[in-house]
Order: C-alpha cells, then sequence, then structure tokens
C-alpha cells in the first residue's frame, strides 16, 4: 500500500504547486508588499501637515530612536499585557471549566447545545457597538451607578471611567465576555479527542473528578492550551476597538489603557507613515517572536 | 462508554457537582445573553427616555427608530447591509475554499518546497493586520483600489489561521486512500478536490465560514481606510458615524436600532451554521 | 453537484456584486472613472462649455441642507442626501466629524480632484473656525470675489465671520450666514429657588465675572446644584479671549487665559461645583433634564434650539425653562463657513446660494423667525432685538437676541491657527486628568504637547 501510493503520487506533485498558487499570490500582493513598504516607510520622514505632504524624506533610524527615547511604548506595551491579562486569566479558567464539564460524560449535562451555541454568541457583536454599550452603562449617571447607589452599595456615583483599575478591568471583563467561547471551543476540540478508555479506567481507581481533570486532562490537553494562550496572547497584542471606544480613542485615565495599536492609530491622524511604519516593524518583531514560538511548539507536537 | 460505574470517590457527589455545573452554566450564558437584551431594550427607546436612565422594560418606539435612524436616515443602512453582506458572503466563501485549497496541497502532495511553505505559513500567522495597515493602505492608493470591495475581499484568500485549522482537521478526516481511489476512476485532479475533499469538509468549512463571516461583518479598521464613500460603506463605518453624528439631530436611539438592524443577520447565519460548531468540533480537534 | 452549488454560490456573489455596482448613479463608480482616462479630456472641455448637473456640497450634518431646503427658493428635495435646483441635482454628502472622518473625507477628495470626474468634483464645502485655516490658506477654496460677490453683499455681516476666513494675502475664501455668539443658559428654576429670582439682570449680577462665578457656585452647590455640568462647558468662554494663538512660529503656545481656566477649572471640581465629563456625553447632558440637577450651560443659539433636547417631553428645554444671560465673559461657539471649491464649474449657482443665505436680510430674518438661528446680518439682528414680538420658547418666551449681538459685536478671532482643533481637543483631554487627580498640572500638560505632536508631528514645545 504505502509503496504503491508514494509511486503514483509522485506524477500528480506539480498539482502541489497549482494549489498554492492562489494563497501565494495572494499573499504576497496583499501582505509582503505592505509588509516590505512599511518597513521602507519606516526609514522616512512622511506625513501630511493640513492638506500639506511633508517628506518622504530619508532620515535612517531616526523613527526608531524617536519611539524609543520618549519611551511610551514600554508603557503602552504594559498596558497592553496588563488587560490581556486581566482578561485572560478569568477566559482560560471559564473555558477549562466548561470544557471539562461538557465533556465529562458522568456529568451528563442537559441542555449542553443551547449552552454551547450561547456562549460563542457575544462574538457576534461588533466589539464597538459593545464597548459603546459598556461606556453607556458604567457611565456617572448610568444604570450600573444607579443600581449600587439605589441598593446602598454606593453613596456617590463611582467614576469608572475615571479610574485607571476600573477603566483596564472593564476593557478586561469584555475581552473576556467576547472571548471564552471561542477558547471552551477549541479546548472542547482537543478534550473530546482525548481516548475516553482513560477516563473510565481513572474512574474505577476511585479518582474524583478534580484529580481526572488535573491528573489526566490538563497534561493531555497541555499542546492545545499553549496554542489557545499564545494565539491569545497575540491577539492581545492587536487589542483596539474595546479601550479605543471605550475611551474615546484617548486611553485616560493617563494614557493607562492606551494599546500599542491605539497608538498606532494616532499616527494615522497625520498620515505619518514615518513613525507610523516603525511602530509597525515593531510590533511585527515582538508578534514574530510569538510566532516563532508558536511554531516550535507546533511541529514538536505534530511529530 | 459506561456510565453506570459506581462512584465511591471522596470528591462531591455528582448532584452537587451537576447543581454546581448548571448554577455556572446560566451565570455564564446570562453574561452571553443580556447583552443582546439591552440593545434590543434600548432600540425600542426613544431619545428622551434613553438619556433618562435604563429600564428593563421595552419602549414603543423600535419602529421610530428603525424608520428614521436606519431605512430613512440620512446614511444609507440598507445599502450598508448589502455592501456588508457581500464582503462577508464573499470573504467567508474564498476564504474557506482557497485555504482548504492550501491545506490540500500541503497535506496530499509530497514537493520539494513543501516542508518551507508550510513552515513559512504557520511563520506568518499571527502578523496582525494593523501592522501591515500603512503600506497595505499605500498599495490600495496606488492600485487605485479605494471605495472598492476588492481590498476587502481577496487578501482573505491567503487566511492562514484558516489554512491551519483546515490542515488539522485533513489530518484526521481525509484519508489519501480516497483520494487514491478516486484517481483510479479517473477524477482529475482538481475534480477529486472539489467532489470529494470539500464535500468532506464541509464541517470544518461550515466552522470557519463562521468565524469569517463574523471578522469580515464586525471589521471597521479596515474598511474605515479604504471606503470613503457613502454608497461603499459598510454597517460598521456607517454605525460608527451615526453614533458619532450630529448633535443637531443625535439620538442613541436611532444607534441601538441600527445596531440591532446589523446584528440581526449574523444571528440567523450564525443560528444556521451553529451546529457544526456545537457538533463538528471534535473531528477538527488536535489529537493529542 | 457540490461543485455546481460552490459555482453557483459564487456567481451568484459576483452577479450581486456587479448589480451593486451598476445600481448606483454615476457618482458610484470611481474605478470606472479612474481606469478610463482616456475620457477625461472630454468630458473636461464638455464641462466648460456648460455647468455639471451635479452639486457636489460636502459637510458634516444636516444644518446647511435644512436651511437651503427651508429658505433657498427653488430648491426641491429629492430624498434625505439629494435635491434638485432646478435642472442641476444637488448631492449631500455628509460626513460625521467623528474620529476626523469629515475632514479625512473632504481631505482625500479635494487631493483627488484631479482625476476625478466631472460629476463627482466638490464643488462646496463646509467649515469650521476650529480648522477653517487647514482649507482658506489653500488654493483650494476660491475667493468669494471671483464668484462675483463683492464688499457691498457682505456690509452687513460681522467683522469676525470675515477674519475666520480670510488667507494670508487679504482674500475672502468663505463665507457664513450664521453668527455663534455665547451666553450664559441657566435653568430658571433653579436660580428662583437659590437666588430668588430668575430674573436675567439679577442672575447677571451673580456670575458677573468669574469671582462672583465661584462664589454663587458655592450657594449653589449648597442647594445641590452644579454651576456646570462639566468644566469642558467654560472652556470656550475662556479659549475665545486668549491674546496669544496656540502655536507661535511652530511652537505650541499655552496662552495665559488658558491658563486661567486650568487653575480656575480645578477649583470647581475640587470643590465639588463642576464635573468633568466630555461634552456631549450623557454625563454631561443629564442637566438637559431638571432631576440632573445642573445650573447652566454655555452656549450660542444653536445649543439652545438644538441640543437641549427641546424636543423630548420632560426637559427643561420642553418646558421653556432656560434663560439666557450674558456671563462672565463673551465668547463664540461654532459656526459654518461655506467655501466654493477651487474649478468648479457651478459657480454661478454657488454665488446664488451664497447671496440668498447669507445676503439677502429677507431670508435671513426667515431664518431667525422660523429656526431661532443668529444671523450674520447685523441692521436684521439689531432690529430684531428690539421687536418685542419675538421670542424664544425654549428660553421661556425671552428674547436673547439684544445678548447675543452685544456678544457678537465683541468677538474677536484674531488668533486663530491651522492647529486650533487638535490643541482645543487634546487639552480638555489632558487636563482632565489634572482635575481629576491622577496627574500633577505639570505632567498633565506634557501629555497634552505629546499628543499635540503625535497629531502634527512637525509642531514642538
Amino acid at each position: 500500500m504505502e509503496n504503491a501510493k508514494r509511486g503514483k503520487v509522485v506524477s500528480y506533485n506539480k498539482w502541489g504547486y497549482i494549489f498554492l498558487i492562489p494563497f501565494v499570490v495572494v499573499y504576497a500582493v496583499f501582505q509582503l508588499i505592505p509588509l516590505v513598504s512599511t518597513f521602507y516607510n519606516s526609514l522616512f520622514e512622511n506625513y501630511r501637515s493640513g492638506l500639506m505632504q511633508v517628506g518622504p524624506n530619508f532620515i535612517g533610524l531616526k523613527n526608531y530612536v524617536t519611539l524609543f527615547t520618549n519611551g511610551d511604548l514600554l508603557i503602552y506595551f504594559k498596558n497592553t499585557m496588563i488587560m490581556w491579562v486581566l482578561g485572560f486569566v478569568p477566559q482560560i479558567t471559564v473555558s477549562l471549566l466548561l470544557g471539562a464539564w461538557f465533556s465529562d460524560p458522568s456529568l451528563r449535562l442537559k441542555f449542553q447545545r443551547f449552552f454551547k451555541t450561547v456562549i460563542y454568541m457575544p462574538n457576534l457583536i461588533m466589539a464597538s457597538a459593545f464597548s459603546m454599550l459598556f461606556f453607556t452603562l458604567f457611565s456617572d449617571s448610568g444604570p450600573i451607578n444607579s443600581i449600587l447607589i439605589s441598593g446602598g452599595l454606593l453613596t456617590v456615583p463611582f467614576k469608572f471611567m475615571s479610574n485607571i483599575w476600573s477603566v483596564r478591568g472593564l476593557v478586561a471583563f469584555m475581552n473576556f465576555v467576547m472571548w471564552f467561547g471561542n477558547t471552551t471551543i477549541l479546548l472542547m476540540a482537543g478534550m473530546m479527542g482525548i481516548d475516553p478508555s482513560l477516563y473510565e479506567a481513572a474512574q474505577v481507581d476511585g479518582a474524583t473528578a478534580s484529580q481526572i481533570f488535573f491528573r489526566i486532562t490538563l497534561p493531555l490537553l497541555r499542546p492545545i492550551l499553549l496554542y489557545v494562550v499564545i494565539t491569545s496572547l497575540i491577539g492581545g497584542l492587536q487589542m483596539f476597538d474595546v479601550p479605543q471606544i471605550l475611551t474615546n480613542g484617548t486611553g485616560n485615565p493617563v494614557r493607562s489603557s492606551m494599546t500599542l495599536i491605539m497608538y498606532l492609530n494616532k499616527h494615522l491622524y497625520s498620515k505619518n507613515f514615518g513613525l507610523g511604519g516603525a511602530l509597525s516593524v515593531l510590533l511585527f518583531i515582538v508578534t514574530g517572536i510569538l510566532s516563532l514560538i508558536v511554531f516550535r511548539i507546533n511541529t514538536r507536537t505534530e511529530r | 462508554m459506561n456510565t453506570t460505574v459506581k462512584k465511591k470517590s471522596k470528591g462531591l457527589p455528582i448532584g452537587a457537582r451537576r447543581a454546581i455545573a448548571y448554577a455556572v452554566l446560566i451565570l455564564v450564558s446570562f453574561l452571553c445573553i443580556v447583552w443582546f437584551y439591552i440593545l434590543f431594550i434600548n432600540a425600542t427607546r426613544s431619545k428622551g427616555e434613553l438619556t433618562r436612565g435604563f429600564t428593563p422594560i421595552p419602549s414603543t418606539h423600535l419602529i421610530e427608530n428603525l424608520r428614521d435612524g436606519v431605512f430613512h436616515g440620512t446614511l444609507p443602512f440598507v445599502r450598508g447591509m448589502l455592501n456588508s453582506l457581500f464582503i462577508a458572503s464573499c470573504s467567508a466563501v474564498l476564504c474557506t475554499y482557497f485555504s482548504t485549497m492550501t491545506a490540500y496541497a500541503i497535506h496530499v502532495y509530497n514537493f520539494k518546497f513543501k516542508k518551507f511553505i508550510s513552515a513559512f505559513i504557520l511563520a506568518v500567522m499571527m502578523i496582525p493586520t494593523q501592522v501591515t495597515a500603512l503600506g497595505f493602505l499605500q498599495l490600495v492608493g496606488k492600485m487605485k483600489l479605494e471605495n472598492n470591495f476588492i481590498p476587502l475581499i481577496i487578501p482573505s484568500i491567503a487566511a492562514p489561521v484558516t489554512y491551519f485549522y483546515m490542515k488539522q482537521y485533513m489530518e484526521s478526516t481525509l484519508p489519501l486512500s480516497l483520494i487514491e481511489a478516486a484517481r483510479i476512476d479517473g477524477s482529475g485532479e482538481f475534480r477529486t478536490f472539489n467532489t470529494i475533499t470539500i464535500p468532506l469538509m464541509r464541517p470544518a468549512i461550515a466552522v470557519q465560514a463562521i468565524f469569517t463571516f463574523v471578522s469580515s461583518w464586525n471589521n471597521y479598521f479596515t474598511p474605515a481606510l479604504i471606503l470613503h464613500k457613502d454608497k461603499m460603506k459598510t454597517l460598521p463605518i456607517l454605525i460608527a458615524q451615526l453614533r458619532s453624528a450630529d448633535f443637531l439631530k443625535f439620538n442613541m436611539g436611532h444607534v441601538y436600532a441600527a445596531i440591532a438592524f446589523s446584528i440581526f443577520p449574523v444571528i440567523v447565519v450564525y443560528l444556521i451554521l451553529s451546529k457544526f460548531i456545537v457538533g463538528g468540533t471534535t473531528l477538527g480537534g488536535v489529537k493529542g | 453537484m457540490k461543485k455546481r452549488t460552490l459555482s453557483l454560490i459564487l456567481a451568484t456573489a459576483l452577479v450581486a456584486g456587479s448589480l451593486m455596482g451598476c445600481g448606483g448613479s454615476s457618482a458610484a463608480s470611481t474605478s470606472a472613472a479612474s481606469s478610463e482616462p482616456a475620457a477625461e479630456p472630454a468630458v473636461e472641455a464638455q464641462a466648460e462649455a456648460e455647468p455639471s448637473s451635479v452639486l457636489n456640497i460636502y459637510c458634516w450634518n444636516e444644518e446647511f441642507k435644512t436651511r437651503v431646503k427651508d429658505h433657498y427658493p427653488g430648491y426641491e428635495e429629492v430624498d434625505a442626501t439629494h435635491g434638485k435646483i432646478g435642472d442641476v441635482e444637488v448631492a449631500w454628502n455628509i460626513t460625521p466629524n467623528e474620529n476626523n472622518a469629515y475632514q479625512n473625507n473632504l481631505d482625500e477628495t479635494l487631493l483627488g480632484m484631479e482625476n476625478a470626474e466631472q460629476n463627482d468634483r466638490i464643488d462646496m464645502f463646509l467649515i469650521e473656525a476650529d480648522y477653517a485655516l487647514k482649507y482658506i490658506g489653500t488654493d483650494y477654496a476660491m475667493p468669494i470675489a471671483d464668484l462675483g460677490i463683492t464688499e457691498e453683499d457682505l456690509a452687513n455681516q460681522y467683522g469676525y465671520t470675515k477674519d475666520v476666513v480670510t488667507d494670508g494675502n487679504g482674500a475672502l475664501k468663505g463665507i457664513s450666514w450664521q453668527g455663534c455668539p455665547g451666553v450664559m443658559i441657566y435653568n430658571r428654576e433653579a436660580a428662583k429657588e437659590v437666588f430668588g429670582s430668575d430674573a436675567p439682570e439679577d442672575i447677571q449680577a451673580k456670575f458677573a465675572d468669574w469671582d462672583a462665578f465661584v462664589a454663587s457656585a458655592a450657594e449653589l452647590k449648597a442647594a445641590g446644584y452644579q454651576a456646570v455640568s462639566s468644566v469642558n462647558d467654560t472652556f470656550r468662554v475662556y479659549s475665545n479671549n486668549v491674546t496669544s494663538p496656540w502655536v507661535v512660529d511652530g511652537k505650541i503656545n499655552i496662552d495665559a487665559n488658558i491658563d486661567k481656566w486650568v487653575d480656575d477649572s480645578k477649583a470647581l471640581v475640587d470643590a465639588g461645583y463642576a464635573g468633568t465629563h466630555d461634552l456631549w456625553s450623557d454625563d454631561w447632558s443629564k442637566g438637559f433634564y431638571p432631576e440632573g440637577k445642573v445650573f447652566a450651560y454655555f452656549g450660542p443659539a444653536w445649543l439652545i434650539d438644538f441640543c437641549m433636547a427641546a424636543d423630548t417631553e420632560g426637559s427643561i428645554a420642553n418646558a421653556g425653562g432656560w434663560a439666557a444671560t450674558e456671563g462672565p465673559q463673551g465668547f463664540n461657539w461654532g459656526g459654518t463657513w461655506i467655501c466654493a471649491a477651487a474649478g468648479t464649474d457651478n459657480a454661478d449657482l454657488i454665488a446664488d446660494i451664497m447671496k440668498a443665505l447669507c445676503c439677502n436680510e429677507e431670508i435671513m430674518i426667515d431664518i431667525v423667525k422660523q429656526d431661532n438661528d443668529f444671523v450674520n446680518n447685523k441692521p436684521a439682528m439689531e432690529a430684531m432685538a428690539a421687536d418685542t414680538s419675538y421670542g424664544d420658547a425654549v428660553l421661556g418666551g425671552q428674547n436673547a437676541l439684544a445678548m447675543f449681538c452685544a456678544g457678537a459685536d465683541k468677538i474677536v478671532m484674531d488668533q486663530i491657527t491651522t492647529y486650533d482643533q487638535g490643541c482645543n481637543e487634546e487639552f480638555q483631554k489632558a487636563m482632565r486628568d489634572y482635575f481629576e487627580g491622577k496627574l500633577d498640572k505639570d505632567a498633565a500638560i506634557a501629555a497634552f504637547y505629546k499628543a499635540v505632536v503625535e497629531k502634527y508631528p512637525e509642531l514642538t514645545y
């Protein structure tokens, strides 16, 4: 069998190239060219002031120097990571819990279809619409404050939008609600791939549900768990809509919820291809490093 | 699977665990659905009612809000919905079809650069769109493709994440012997792909079609950079405009009505395809 | 079978796409236009012979459209974004200001004018004082003298409305039908409750200058009222009374009066006399209703009539519960100027619209009576101010025009720069952190500099 297959396939192999053409062409045109030109632009002074174009003038690495010397980059990176962690910890916890329950045959949960359908639904709402809703709900005279006051928990409205940690918390919470369904779906896929006989054996041996979870499910889930962590981390680096709308583009208070992409967006105001390009290249390097890690993990688990 | 195994463990009894599970699930489901409810309630309320605080009871202005904000306002929402539908559908179709094709090339054939290509795709999988946005914008300008749907649709052909999912799925469901059999029957390679592979991949295609459709439908960043003409704009851009609009006529009731209007089709598409998400995940899973 | 289904889907999608491409009017097809450069000269030659059939107007809201519709003789509405004047089709390109979308769109269209098809070209566009110079300083705006509008036509206009749109060479490149002097708009009920009178002269005495303002704010607080909804309400009052511009020789400059706003506002916030909300937010506008407990807003005629929820049951404006007084200082807020785009082929029609709405006294008085706008015609406004039969329902029938007239005379707009919009916005955003105690004043000002340089990379500080 093996031999016969190999013999035949060889003559068909040119089709491998043919089937790759659409991907390669489109990728080269719409991703590679922009990537290269972004890098090229980052070496120039090139922006628009009013209706006047300034540049492009070649200035070498000066844009990078500007980005590093004003020191904000690290702060925005930190903000992005803080909000990602705040959202990701509950996200992965809840997803693991739900995944374990859904795939646990002894629980025999009813309405699984309903629950599984519902958890992905927040992802259907536009991120901008979602954060607009939150902005209204949590405004000083909004419904959340009036509930808290009428419930006797507060005497004066809590200024959610003027407090560093409440803004970050809200951003994280929104990301959590929007994405845990997606994560659950991915984890469930991994959990259902685990050989059921392992569970049965454990149950016969008298293991508790939590023992099964920590001793069997979690270790076997490691590859997909890592995949989820890293894709979510990279998704986190791209965080934009939610904090942008919630803080009206300012990232305030004190730019404590300004993310890297929001910062990039600021440079789009003046069509600043130079500084914006440099920022993009730095982002590319960071995500590149992270991609390399994903790649490593994937090749290791495949073989 | 034998579920009648006697439990003699020291853990929580099954009844209690089930109760906890239901409690958490109900809470989580509430967290997922309540936003839709609030959006809907707000869409039924007038501008004045909205400024005076939230109530959980629907009001009577839904028709009025839809009429003035969505159907007869200055912004072409019906057109926007058609634009969005067109872009999102095309993206979903092209993305899933060609990602499957790419995955097929890597999965089925052996050729010289196979290793390199599959490594390359994985390596570039994670580059955020915003990183190349500036270059992309310039390119689109040079190609004179501003105010055109092409730069929003065609790039979805090269979707590394979808490709990756398709490839994982193929490894578990597409035996090479099947393709071999088709060849013996005299089927051409392209035909085999279309008539044998695509039908087999349906659950995976459905899952990825939802993901692609939803993310294209909700995408604001790229379309906002490319589409400037009212007639070409997609729903997220129109909503952003309506939201900011005109303090002379600013009406949050209209905004909520527009959001409700734009969420509706995605919910329908999702509910139609969701059986694949719920049922199809096992197969697409990564095997431990 | 499956293949057929898929190709059917693809085909349907493509057909749908091409239908959408063709369904719209000629204005929809830029790509088609730009791919046929050969056809260009022909179109242009034709254009010189006779005016094009489409008048493209770029604006950010419906205000001007409403004015044209209600007051320009011969305008017929077709639908929400189209109209007709004679056999010329009027196309309204309305892009809201959010995220600078209006200007981005306008800029791209202006910059792409050479390649645009005749019927896609901008004929008229509207601008605001905050960024007027950005366009006035370029050749994209046409001197209105070239349209045949004379000094004489403009004799009755307020001087500052001309200063805003005069370029470096002294050419007037825009025109406005309105003046936007601002007043202090206060809640009559609250005035009676706290100060025992709602008569404008009594209230004016309590708010004659900023010291009096603070003293009265304390009385209001004792009664549970905020003096103003947000400190951003008073920003325009200070920023319109500056003696130096935002940018001097490429360097960002903070005027002494702006600095005074910061200190005064900090004191107001610390004492609990005012909030820190952004303008137009829900929290800001809660004072439009009695239970919002806000004493006053600062604003011009358009704020009173269009923005204070007059059409909503239960609002103060709906019950005619506001009154106007000069307040501590006069100021200007907003205003819309009409520009003719260079290269327009509908110059005569544009000139006629401008003359009708901005120079024709009869039409302008109509605008005041019908829309309560404050028009850019000094004698007409002064006559109306003396007319006791005129009154604004939102202000409980008060005729506040005399105040507006006095204010309009005093407005000076000689310190404007191209950068005003960005500076005003970023300054208020940055200072909020200071008012709320998140940053000290110096750090907040540093944050302001940083934000401005992000928007205007050529500036220094």
